[in-house]
């Protein structure tokens, strides 16, 4: 590895700031065209029902309709397709998914028509207009009814489970027989609305003369979409263009085909003009995918000096009532995940996928990991209340050792590099753990109940190794010295939020030598920018990134022997230093790639053989993952009159290897640390049991405001990972995962002595409220 | 978020409004907008006609003559919220509206428009009735005032009739008063909200006016707790805790996904208490 000067490490303000607090960013709704016409989808307003009829014909007739469509519509004209499901399990049941509901609803908010006007409030009006006869079925709900028996989301199926994955690895029985204590939970980890700030938003434009489709739309995953949208269309895949303009907001439920981008974009190839659909946060509370939603029942074994032994689970993942993109491949993250940070030699697994009449779960930041971690770390604090032990003794008494990678875990995944007793030794230090001991004592004896809870997690990301992924996992970049020193970068990753514009841009400085305003990075235009998967799972830097160190590699390596020639040196005595190209041990030689960059491109003076140019285009496939880890330290107290738990301080020591930009290293953290105090206390989607959502608006959904929460206290450890090139782990959901476990240890932490060991999340005031005045011990009885 | 097509007025004085407001019963007054708006887009309201009475002169105006207040009814939370007066002579209502939503709503949403809707879970309509406020409503045939115990009837259900304009809200100083608010964690309202307003003799309570809001299916008057606070020592919690048990005594309390109605009702006296020593400890 080279070495890269100061540019790397510094917190360098974001790039992508100024347009977007001052309101200048260009979002799908900022794209005008000239001529664009409005859809506006009808909904399903039950759960479950047969469809009798759909009848659009008074929509069409009303004031600057256009069109109207029903899915008998859809498939006479020629689209008769379901919408794309990418993650495959032996047995996996896939039920067809039309993106307009054929002659049965399965989830509210299901669209079964569309209507197409020239303005958004004709289209809406037309809905109304829009006759749907429904006869009302009964609809699964409850996860575990649903897993065993009927009613059917799919009554075809004659079940509501869509897969079973076992994983039994190690000798889990020996592992029992070992253990002083088995300890019994069930964890449930409830399900959450991603509630990005920018709905799902597209424009389709088919460009009649061209005969070829541009889809503005609000995406993690551009190349992937126009890949996946073509061949439904039936479209060559060069008649169609994906743009990912600015996303506000994605967190992997942006990760997905949506059958309303399938729809948008096959109208505007019918109506010959552009289609614009912006959904309603109503509709975007009901129909774009929800994260989380799993039932667990864990068993653990350990020894009486805290030692874990083995570990017993049965997961129920809900999964709604279709798949979309990645919806069945989320919940087999949590068993690879859940052995956490610890050593155990059994491991006995099994996951159940079930179909409920609720909209799909998919990515969710973390995805399927903050569910392993939640469990875990959970377990850990009931194994020390069990045994009487100290949680950070017994996390101690498990941890894989500093020494001891890489490390294969009993579930088979490799853990990269980690020092997880460092960074808990750094949030024990910065909290002052002995103390905060002693003053929750005292505080008890006044009635006051604090609390101190720990995470040390670790996580699977940097997504990934392309044999073990759904899609291709590796990612690419193309660097280019334009004439005048200018860099373009031209990115395979699609940032919305993660800041890479920044970071990509220190990355070439350090390197190249080039100030960092004359550093462009490109991202999601598939008309601009070579094919690459996008942007989810903290790939963006750790495979994206790595993929730009390999292109700098490259031009590094062509001006250096543009340079050579030049001075008629040996190649191998001409090195990059300190972001010019010297030759060693002779300062005097010096020049810049901006000076070897216009000899590449005015074509003189280059060597024999030697290409005009000074560009590289690079892939990245990653060997491995990367495992991003950490200790969070949450401190609550407990109001006894009101049951708020209030976070008084919240301690996060991250490892997400080499940093490029610390600030926004703890901007990512800050961000997931909401989120997942947010799913900790907070949130949750609330179906009925005819299957209304609920948490359909904000006046219900819970999701906190800034002043909800409090000042971080941020740290790090920085162990560096051997995956890739640049050494870095990723950060974008280590947070989140990290952060629930902390926040409710704390809070059982603070309950202890009212007897109380678990509650479920979120941990809502009159939950806690109600165990604080139980007379009974500990049962809470909701 | 969609509203259906209305007819937009900006009347430039108070008969007009009255004028056009009368003439239809499908029309509705439009002030800040906080309510009406969100309930349009989401089609919960869908009035033919929106007459905006932002243009109507002095209906923006705080008058205080050392006794009483007079508040006109297009008075922004924002406004009231950083009224110095405000904050000496009634500081239940100046807590109050420093406490609604976020800036945005607070530079938008008006004292008359809260009042007007009625949203069982507003902040004003507890503060308006410990504060014994009076309102007044202008109609084609003249003016009436209100007492805030007559006007507040039910869940978005006021003394408002068709064709009635909320022109003043008016009260005298209060400056042993306090509003003390449980947030609801999603909607960020009342849920559980509750104003003391306190006469003082001395050390200990003379008179007091409580009332909840949040809880019921429009805000009341704690009568019980009001009887038992008479003759409290203003500085003993535990007196003024115990006389506040029981504060939603016979009034059916709302349960939602975030709290029941029995906690609710139990927060009713966490809140009262709470209200009540932050009241006696302006006195
Ligand atoms: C995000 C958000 C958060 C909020 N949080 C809170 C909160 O924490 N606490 C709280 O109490 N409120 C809260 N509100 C509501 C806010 O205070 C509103 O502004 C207020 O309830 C209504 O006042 P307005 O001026 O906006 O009235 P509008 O919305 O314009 O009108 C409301 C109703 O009153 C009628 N009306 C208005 N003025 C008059 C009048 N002078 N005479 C007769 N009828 C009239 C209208 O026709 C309409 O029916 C919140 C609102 C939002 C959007």
């Amino acid at each position: 590895m080279s070495t890269i000067p100061s540019m790397i490490g510094s917190p360098i303000r974001r790039r992508e700031d100024p347009r977007l607090i001052t309101g200048r960013a260009t979002y799908v709704d900022d794209v005008k065209m000239v001529g664009t016409v409005y859809a506006a989808f009808v909904r399903s307003p039950y759960g479950h029902a047969k469809v009798r009829s759909v009848d659009v014909s008074a929509a069409k007739e009303r004031p600057g309709v256009v069109a109207a469509y029903a899915a008998a519509d859809l498939i006479a004209a020629g689209l008769n397709v379901s919408i794309p499901v990418a993650a495959d399990l032996p047995g996996l049941k896939k039920p067809a998914h039309p993106p307009l509901a054929i002659d049965e609803v399965r989830f509210v908010g299901e669209p079964v028509a569309v209507v197409v006007a020239n303005t958004p409030y004709a289209a809406r009006d037309a809905v109304e207009a829009v006759a749907v006869e429904y006869d009302q079925l009964e609809a699964a709900i409850d996860l575990e009814k649903a897993a065993a028996g009927p009613p059917y989301v799919h009554e075809d199926l004659g079940t509501n489970v869509a897969f079973v994955m076992p994983v039994k690895t190690g000798d889990p029985e020996a592992a029992f027989a070992e253990a002083d204590v088995v300890v019994k939970e069930r964890i449930v980890n409830q399900r959450l609305i991603p509630c990005p700030m920018e709905p799902r938003s597209m424009l389709a434009h088919w460009d009649t003369g061209a005969a070829h489709l541009t889809l503005w739309t609000s995406t993690q995953i551009p190349h992937l979409l126009r890949t996946n949208l073509a061949l439904l269309l039936g479209l060559g895949e060069i008649k169609v263009r994906v743009i990912a303009p600015e996303v506000g907001g994605g967190f992997g439920a942006k990760l997905n085909l949506y059958g309303e981008e399938i729809v948008v974009s096959w109208l505007s190839t019918q109506l010959g003009r552009p289609v614009k659909y912006i959904e309603t946060r109503s509709e975007n509370f009901a129909a774009m995918t929800h994260g989380r939603d799993q039932i667990q029942y864990i068993e653990v074994g350990a020894k009486k000096d805290g030692t874990i032994t083995g570990l017993r689970m049965k997961i129920f993942a809900n999964l709604g009532a279709y798949h979309q993109l990645l919806t069945p491949g989320i919940p087999t993250f949590t068993p690879l995940m859940s052995p956490g940070c610890y050593k155990l030699t059994g491991f006995d697994c099994e996951v159940t996928g079930v179909f409920t009449n609720t909209m799909a779960t998919d990515a969710y930041r973390g995805a399927g990991r903050p569910e392993a971690t939640f469990m875990i770390e959970r377990a850990i604090d009931l194994v020390a209340l069990e045994l009487g032990l100290d949680p950070v003794d017994v996390r101690r008494k498990n941890f894989i050792g500093s020494g001891e990678f890489p490390f294969t875990t009993i579930t088979g995944l490799t853990y990269d590099s980690g020092n997880y007793a460092a960074s808990l030794d750094k949030a024990l230090e910065l909290v002052d753990y002995k103390g905060l001991r002693a003053k929750q004592e005292e505080l008890r004896k006044q009635g006051r109940y604090l609390g101190i809870g720990f995470s040390t997690y670790v996580e699977v990301c940097g997504m990934g190794p392309s044999a073990a992924m759904p899609a291709p996992g590796w990612d690419s970049a193309q660097v280019r010295v334009e004439p005048t020193g200018s860099v373009t970068v031209m990115t395979g990753i699609s940032p919305h939020g993660q800041g890479e514009e920044t970071t990509f841009a220190q990355i070439v400085s350090a390197e190249l030598g080039v100030p960092i305003d004359s550093v462009s990075v490109i991202h999601g235009d598939t008309d601009k920018v070579q094919y690459g998967v996008g942007t989810f799972g903290s790939r963006g830097t750790a495979v994206g990134g790595a993929a730009l160190k390999l292109a700098i590699d490259s031009i590094q390596a062509k001006a250096v022997k543009i340079a050579a020639h030049q001075w008629e040196a040996n190649p191998d005595d001409v090195e990059y230093k300190d972001g010019k190209i010297t030759v060693k041990g002779d300062p005097s030689k010096s020049m810049t790639t901006a000076e070897v960059g216009f000899t590449a491109f005015r074509g003189v003076g280059l060597p024999p053989g030697l290409e005009p140019g000074l560009d590289a285009t690079r892939r990245f496939e990653p060997p491995n993952f990367v495992y991003p880890f950490g200790a969070h330290v949450c401190v609550v107290e407990v109001d006894a009159d009101t049951g708020e738990a209030k976070i008084v301080r919240y301690i996060a020591v991250d490892d997400c290897g080499r940093v490029i930009n610390p600030l926004i290293v703890d901007g990512q953290i800050h961000g997931g640390l909401a989120q997942g105090i947010a799913q900790a206390l907070y949130e949750e989607a609330v179906y009925d049991e005819n299957g209304q959502l609920v948490s359909g608006t904000f006046m219900d959904y819970a999701m906190p405001r800034a002043h909800q929460l409090l000042a971080f206290e941020t740290d790090r450890t920085t162990t560096p990972s051997p995956v890739n090139p640049l050494g870095v782990k990723g950060v974008g959901e280590a947070g989140t995962i990290g952060s629930t476990p902390a926040v409710v240890n704390a809070v059982m932490d603070a309950l202890a002595p009212f007897g109380v060991k678990n509650i479920d999340m979120p941990l809502r005031p009159e939950k806690l409220w109600k165990a604080m005045h139980a007379n009974s011990n500990g049962k809470v009885n909701e | 978020m969609i509203t259906a097509a209305f007819e937009y007025y900006r009347p430039a004085s108070l008969d007009e409004a009255l004028r056009l407001l009368g003439g239809r019963d499908d029309a509705k007054i439009l002030a800040g907008g906080h309510s009406l708006i969100p309930m349009m887009k989401l089609r919960l309201a869908e009035p033919a006609a929106l007459i905006d009475i932002a243009a109507i002169p002095d209906l923006g105006r705080i008058d205080f003559d050392g006794k009483r207040f007079r508040i006109g009814a297009l008075v922004t939370h924002a406004t009231l919220a950083a009224n110095r007066d405000l904050e000496k002579n009634a500081p239940a209502l100046w807590d109050a509206a420093n406490h609604i939503g976020d800036p945005q709503v607070r530079n938008r949403g008006t004292i008359g428009g809260s009042a007007s809707h009625g949203d069982p879970s507003a902040d004003y309509p507890s503060v308006l009735l410990a504060l014994g406020a009076t309102l007044s409503l202008a109609g084609k045939s003249g003016s009436r005032d209100v007492g805030a115990d007559a006007f507040f009837r039910g869940m978005f259900d006021t003394a408002l009739a068709p064709g009635e304009i909320l022109t003043t809200v008016s009260f005298d100083a209060a400056p042993a008063s306090a509003y003390a608010k449980y947030q609801h964690p999603a909607s960020g309202y009342a849920m559980v909200g509750v104003a003391a307003n306190l006469r003082l003799n001395g050390g200990t309570v003379g008179e007091a006016r409580i009332a909840v809001t949040g809880v019921g299916d429009s805000a009341f008057r704690a009568g019980n707790v009001e009887k038992a606070l008479a003759g409290a020592r203003a500085g003993d919690a535990d007196a003024i805790k115990k006389a506040c048990s029981n504060a939603a005594s016979g009034v059916d309390a709302r349960s939602d996904s975030q709290a029941s109605g029995t906690y609710r009702a139990a927060m009713a006296d966490v809140y009262a208490a709470r209200a009540v020593s932050a009241a006696a400890a302006r006195g």
